[in-house]
């Protein structure tokens, strides 16, 4: 098992690409630390995990709340669990061309995706120290990468985590912690089912392999970038695109 | 070990130095040893040294072995 006893949190884990890393980490040994807004739906999705050395641990956190993620750190800690990983998955996606765009929702994408990995990941760093390793893993995307139109707002916010992931990792390779991030491509998730039909076909033709991703096909990579496998590897993007040109 | 002997030795195994050199005076970046990585590991040693959770404020404001026990006393340590 590539993950046997480990602690990993994962933010935004009761659907789509979180929920898939929490199944994939847990069937390769992990404790899944689950955490997101909707209580409800993370202890189902827990109750379904596999569990080997200890349960699974479900906390409301909302990833944009400093005192959300401060309190279970600090829950953690008090228990003296110590995470080996963190998986920040948890993001938003509203499209608009820059001039549709309010002010308040340029703060509401900015907040979730780009402010929701910088809290977790600094409070994780503590929990690295005490385990003398670790690895942060962020979730960027294609539109980081590529940029797409429409997707100002979106795609800088994702662009902002390629920034903190590359140097975050320059600062923390001494402490032997890793850090690295997936940019997926188009994946058939909730945030591509209210997309607009022209738009959904138009993506589906630039993806070189000629199919949408699954939520599996990034948990893959990232159950790669938390076990040992990429002891060596930081400060990294990698897309999950199957081949897609934007 | 008492508390005051117990955080020279958390700065000594956190810093990598002499424990003759751990004195009140001694401050963040005025010895090569004791730069922004090392503090991070300095951190980590005194929260599991003394069972506490030191907040991003005081991170920041840990800038002397003197301002160290302070922080501590805070949090209900005792010298």
């Amino acid at each position: 098992m590539l993950l046997r006893d480990k602690f990993c949190l994962i933010t935004g884990a009761s659907k789509g690409i979180g929920k898939a890393i929490s199944e994939i980490f847990a069937k390769e040994g992990a404790i899944i630390i689950a955490t997101g807004r909707d209580l409800e739906s993370l202890n189902l999705m827990v109750s379904d995990l596999p569990v080997y050395s200890a349960p699974h641990l479900v906390f409301k956190m909302d990833v944009t709340k400093e005192e959300d993620v401060l309190r279970v750190f600090n829950e953690l800690s008090q228990n003296k669990i110590f995470i080996h990983c963190i998986v920040n998955n948890a993001g938003i996606m509203e499209d608009a061309t820059l001039q549709m765009v309010k002010t308040d929702l340029i703060h509401k994408i900015y907040n979730t995706n780009v402010l929701g990995t910088i809290l977790p990941s600094q409070n994780a760093i503590k929990h690295f120290l005490r385990n003398r390793c670790g690895s942060i893993i962020n979730l960027s995307s294609i539109i980081g990468t590529k940029g797409n139109l429409g997707q100002s707002i979106y795609g800088s916010s994702k662009s902002a985590i390629i920034g903190f992931t590359k140097s975050l990792s320059k600062e923390l390779a001494p402490l032997n912690i890793r850090v690295n991030a997936i940019a997926p491509g188009f994946i058939d998730t909730d945030m591509i089912k209210g997309m607009d039909q022209k738009f959904y076909e138009k993506n589906l033709k630039a993806i070189g392999m000629r199919r949408l991703g699954k939520p599996e096909d990034v948990a893959k990579v990232a159950l790669f970038l938390a076990s040992d496998l990429s002891e060596y590897v930081t400060g990294q993007i990698i897309g999950v695109d199957g081949g897609m040109i934007i | 070990m008492e508390n005051n002997q117990k955080l020279v030795h958390a700065f000594h195994e956190a810093l990598g130095i002499d424990s003759n050199l751990i004195k009140d005076n001694l401050t963040y970046q005025s010895i090569p040893e004791w730069d922004s990585i090392s503090h991070m590991i300095l951190i980590s040693q005194l929260e599991e040294d003394f069972n506490v959770s030191i907040e991003t404020d005081d991170v920041i404001d840990l800038s002397s072995f003197k301002k160290a026990r302070e922080i501590l006393i805070k949090l209900g340590i005792n010298f």
